[in-house]
Parts: structure tokens; sequence; C-alpha cells
């Protein structure tokens, strides 16, 4: 039993690294808490939907264009909302991610809210790949592990070995030296953006078969992975992604052995406990601010 | 321009005779106007008084204090749920609420603690997670009727002699008033200036003296407190409450509020529950509205779906959220002073 709880753990906590990574771009990036990533990552699902049984393309052409649409989707929060922002501020920043995910909402169901839809990928979740007397792992299940690490390859390839990653990290470290040294930060903001809307549209493929696919669909995996971004800590990358585990084992651990109806807020009483002992998360350097 | 010579003269709560005199006029329509308008047009404002209340106390933890709280809705909860049981219990109208609106403010002071050490991102986390905690554990308890909801006690206002729902809308309105008087005269006093001061910096206001941690904890004790009231009003409002009643999309629009009517204002927080709470009513029936109605229809069919016309209240809450931000950073307040400031020379 408690080796199918690993597994159940570790597809849950592959979901919510995505979630949380797409979090953490962005806040890496701008120091923006994107509440509009889930409503992003749910109007790309809608799209792979469409394009998979509305037009009937092929499942990867059907990935590569949601791919495409997501990081224009990125691009375009980016360059119409946050860049024209006056006086920006912490609070501003967050109104208009919650704006923008108010907007997505509304048009997802003013366009496709109404029906029930069945979303199929060629990867289904009652097909059984590997079967032991304890443990079933079916397509899905191996699908999301196998996503979720191809995912953090690539993002570690991107941001260590190509001239873009080192431009980003650049623009993360100091805006005003990187400007000096001719980095257009402005644009790398945009693509920063893109990228973390590309990373949120995968996560959204993949939670919508196990869940409905609905305007809503994506509140509880967002506000899991952005707790399991704090819980890593914001701004270190690989310790989003051990927070994302984390909290899907812990979550599963606790809905098998103590109690399944108080499983969804378990997640918010760990990051309580953990802010108050390590108030940057657990793998983040907390800075002291000087006057 | 007249300047201010003495620290009562900036302390007062009416600038001029003249504002004086529209305040009391104002409070004299209010008064009146049961006995003029429709029970519907009644039931609206009594919305409005509740958003308004809300949006009071918000406005003070997020405007003047300067944290953020993405979990109001949870605190208007327990306001409501607290409320009801004690009424059910047998207490009169007015210690209930006293005591709900305590005991939401000790829950406030609690999640207020955590803020001491949060900044930002970490504590919209710590509140939004706490709103949705509040409907799950309230949605579990028996003793509040769990999922389905639990009904609320109607007010014993016979003695007045009125109509039920005016005396309801004269409890709600009195209410309202006595707490936007309170409000001014808090932000007015040492409490004020210290949230502002901690609001601006922190460290600055810890070094001349400030107390940041005990301000900041009564900071969200006071918007608790505001949101139990509101809540306890909210449930005698719906005379039934649900734990689906305070999701998560109602604390965001109580945000929207005092983004739109303007942060750290007393005016913006009315000015926006007003025009918030008759935009959410309106936006409901967009489709009735003459010219418009029509060409949403005519949209929805050819390009959207016309069953999810409901939708359209989202888009056009979340584009106003935004524009407000890119355009009027200080809101309805903002846009309200600067006519002021034009018309004060006008013809000139």
């Amino acid at each position: 039993m408690i080796s199918q709880l690993l597994v159940n753990a570790l597809v849950a906590g592959s979901i919510y690294a995505l979630i949380a990574l797409s979090m953490s771009i962005i806040y890496k990036a701008s120091e923006i808490p994107n509440f509009a990533q889930g409503e992003m990552a749910m109007f790309s699902t809608y799209i792979t939907f469409i394009l998979l049984s509305v037009l009937g393309w092929p499942f990867l052409y059907a990935l590569a264009g949601t791919l495409v649409f997501a990081f224009c989707l990125g691009f375009l929060f980016e360059f119409i909302f946050i860049r024209r922002a006056k006086e920006p501020n912490l609070l501003g920043f967050i109104i208009i991610t919650l704006g923008f995910q108010m907007v997505l909402y509304g048009l997802a169901g003013w366009k496709w809210g109404s029906d029930q839809r069945t979303f199929s990928l060629p990867f289904s979740e009652s097909e059984v790949v590997f079967q032991t007397e304890s443990v079933v792992l079916t397509e899905h299940n191996l699908a999301s592990i196998v996503l979720a690490i191809l995912v953090m390859a690539g993002l570690y390839l991107l941001l260590e070995h190509t001239n873009l990653g080192l431009a980003m990290k650049a623009s993360q470290q100091n805006v005003r030296a990187a400007k000096f040294n001719g980095i257009p930060t402005n644009r790398i903001l945009g693509i920063s953006f893109g990228i973390s809307s590309i990373v949120g549209a995968i996560a959204g493929v993949l939670v919508a078969p196990i869940s409905t696919l609905d305007p809503s669909m994506m509140w509880d995996p967002l506000l899991k992975g952005f707790a399991a971004a704090v819980l890593g800590g914001m701004k270190s990358l690989h310790g989003v992604v051990i927070g994302g585990l984390l909290l899907g084992l812990v979550e599963n651990l606790f809905g098998f052995y103590i109690s399944l109806e108080f499983k969804s807020i378990v997640a918010f009483a760990i990051i309580m406990l953990v802010l108050f002992i390590k108030p940057s998360g657990l793998f983040d350097k907390h800075y002291v601010r000087k006057v | 321009m007249k300047l201010k010579r003495g620290y009562f003269e900036d302390i007062r709560i009416f600038r001029n005779r003249a504002s004086r005199f529209w305040t009391f006029l104002f409070i004299l329509v209010l008064a009146l106007l049961p006995f003029f308008i429709k029970a519907y047009y009644l039931s609206v404002i009594n919305l409005m008084a509740l958003n308004v209340i809300v949006a009071l106390g918000l406005n003070v933890l997020v405007g003047n204090t300067g944290q953020i709280s993405l979990g109001h809705a949870g605190f208007v909860a327990i306001g409501a749920y607290s409320g009801a049981l004690l009424m059910q219990l047998g207490l009169p109208f007015v210690p209930a609420l006293l005591l709900a609106a305590l005991l939401t403010a000790l829950i406030g002071a609690f999640l207020g603690i955590p803020s001491l050490r949060l900044e930002g991102p970490y504590l919209s986390i710590v509140t939004l997670g706490f709103g949705l905690a509040v409907m799950v554990i309230i949605g579990r308890m028996d003793v509040f009727g769990g999922r389905t909801g639990m009904s609320v006690p109607k007010l014993k206002l016979g003695w007045t002699g009125l109509p039920y729902d005016t005396a309801l809308y004269y409890v709600f309105t009195i209410t309202t008033v006595v707490l936007v008087i309170i409000t001014i005269i808090l932000l007015k006093s040492r409490i004020g200036r210290a949230f502002q001061a901690i609001r601006d910096s922190d460290i600055a206001a810890s070094v001349i003296g400030i107390n940041v941690s005990h301000y900041k904890t009564f900071s969200f004790a006071i918007s608790a407190f505001y949101a139990g009231i509101a809540g306890c009003l909210w449930g005698l409002y719906l005379q039934f409450v649900t734990p689906g009643t305070f999701s998560f999309m109602m604390s965001i629009i109580f945000l929207a509020t005092i983004v739109l009517g303007g942060l750290g204002s007393v005016t913006g927080s009315v000015l926006g529950a007003i025009v918030m709470t008759y935009l959410g009513l309106q936006l409901e029936n967009i489709v009735g509205v003459p010219v418009l109605g029509d060409v949403i229809v005519a949209f929805s069919d050819s390009l959207m779906n016309t069953s999810g016309i409901a939708n359209i209240k989202w888009v056009l809450t979340g584009l106003i959220l935004i524009g407000v931000i890119l355009f009027e950073p200080m809101g309805l307040n903002g846009l309200w002073l600067r006519v002021k400031r034009y018309w004060r020379l006008w013809p000139f």
C-alpha cells in the first residue's frame, strides 16, 4: 500500500512542482506572484482540447500548438498589462494578475463553460502500464512523471547552457547592470512570462484528464502549486521542485493515515508552520533588509 | 489656501461648516429614504452597506497598514456563522453582534502573528489559505449545519412598529454610519498615524518608537472586527448561510472594491463599495440593458456561447481592476479629488 501511496505522491508532486516552477520563474524575474497562472494554464488546456477534439490534430501537433499559444499568452500579458503599470508596487501587480485571472475565467466560462467536456489524451488514466500486487502505474501517471522530468531538464538546459538563460539570470540579479550590458531586459521579462506560461500549460494538460475540464479546474492545483513554491522558497528553482514533491508526499500520507476530509487544507497548515520557522521558505536565502 | 494652525484642527472630523452641513443632510436623506423608495432598492442599499463595512475594515489593513489579505471572506464567514449560532442560542442582537465581531477579531489577531515576519507573496498565500481553510472546516462542522448551511433567526424588530425590511434597513444603515465615523476617528488618531508610518516604512516606524508588531497585529484584529460585524449582518440579510457563499472569489471582490474606491481613504471605501455592489447587480442582467444587451447577445451568438453569458460579469470586473491600476491608481477617490480641484477655480 505504501508503495502505491508513493506513486500517487510522486504524480501529484510532479504536477505541483510544474505549477510551482511556473510561479517561480515569474517571481524570480519580477517579484510578482502571478495569480493568473492557473487561468492561463486552463485557457491553454482548452486550446489543446479544441485542437485535439474539434480540429482533430494529432496529439504532438496539438501539444506544440498549445505551447506556442501559451507562450504568446504569457508574452502578451506582460506586454499589454504588466509593462504599462503606473507607479508599480506589489499590491498593484497582484491586482493586475487577479484582474487578468478574472478576465480569462470569464471568457472561458462565456465560451465553453456551459457544457461538460471529456478530455481524452493518448495516455489514458485507466490503461495500466505496469502492475505488481502492490503498485498500479497507469499511463497517465507515467506520462505526468516523464513530462515533468522533461520540462525540468529543459528548463535546466535553457537556464544554464544558453545565452537566453544567461540573460534571464542577469536581469534577475540586477536589472540596471543587465541593461547597461546591452540585454533587452523588458523583452527578457516578456519571454520569462512566456516560458512560465508554457510550463503552466503542460501542468494544465496533465491536470485536465484527472479532474474535469471546466473554467475553475486550475484553482485547487494552482493554490497547491503556489503553496509548494512558497514552501520551497519562491526564488530557488530546485527548492520549488523539492517543495512540490514534498507537498505531494505529505498530502497523500496525511490523506491516507489521518483524514481524507482535511487533505485539501493540510498544504496551508504546512506552509504556515514552515514560514513560521523559515520566513523565506526552505531553500531560499533570507535576506535581511537594510535601511 | 487656509493652513492648519494646530493639532486639534488636524484631527477634527469636519473640515468646515459646509462639510458638516452636507454630512448631516446626507444622514437625513438616509433616514427618510425608506418612505420614498421600493423595498427592492432598500435591499440593494442593505447589500451596499454590508460591502461598505467590509471595505472599511479591509482598507484599514491594506490601504493604511500596507498588509495584503486575500482571505477576507473567511473573516466574514466566521462572523456570519458565529453570529447566527449566538442568536440561535437566544442571545439578543447587539451582544451577539459584538461577541461575533470580537471572536473574529481574536482570530484576526492570531492570523496577524505570522504577518509579523512575512511580506508580499508569502503573506498573501497565508491569508488565502486561511480563507479556504475556514470554509472547509466550517463545512465539516455539524453545529454549523455542514455543507447544507444553517438558517439565521430573524430579528425581533416588532417593537419599532415598522415593516421588517424597513427596520432591517435602519439596523444596517445605523451600524454603517457609526462604523464610518469610528474609522475616520481611528485613522486620525495615534493608531491610524502609526498604521500609515508602518505602511510607508516599517523600519523607520520602529525607529521613531512605534511598536510595529503590536500595531500590525492590531490592524489585522480591527480589520477582522469589521468583517465580523459585516458577516453577522450578512447572515441576517441572507437569512441562510452556506459555506459556498464565502468563496475565494468573494475575497477578490472585496479587494477589488477597495482598489476601485481608492486605497487608504474612507471616502474611497464607501464609494468603491457602492459602485462595486451596483455594478455587480447590474452586470448580472446585462442582457436587459437596451442597446448594449442586444449587441452582446448577437456577439455571443456568433462567436461565444449564449448560455454562458453571465460570465461577462467576471470579464468586466477584471478589466475594471486592471484599468484602475493602469490609469487611476488612486481609484474613485483620486478621480473625485481631481474633479473637486478642477471645479474649485471654475470659471477662471
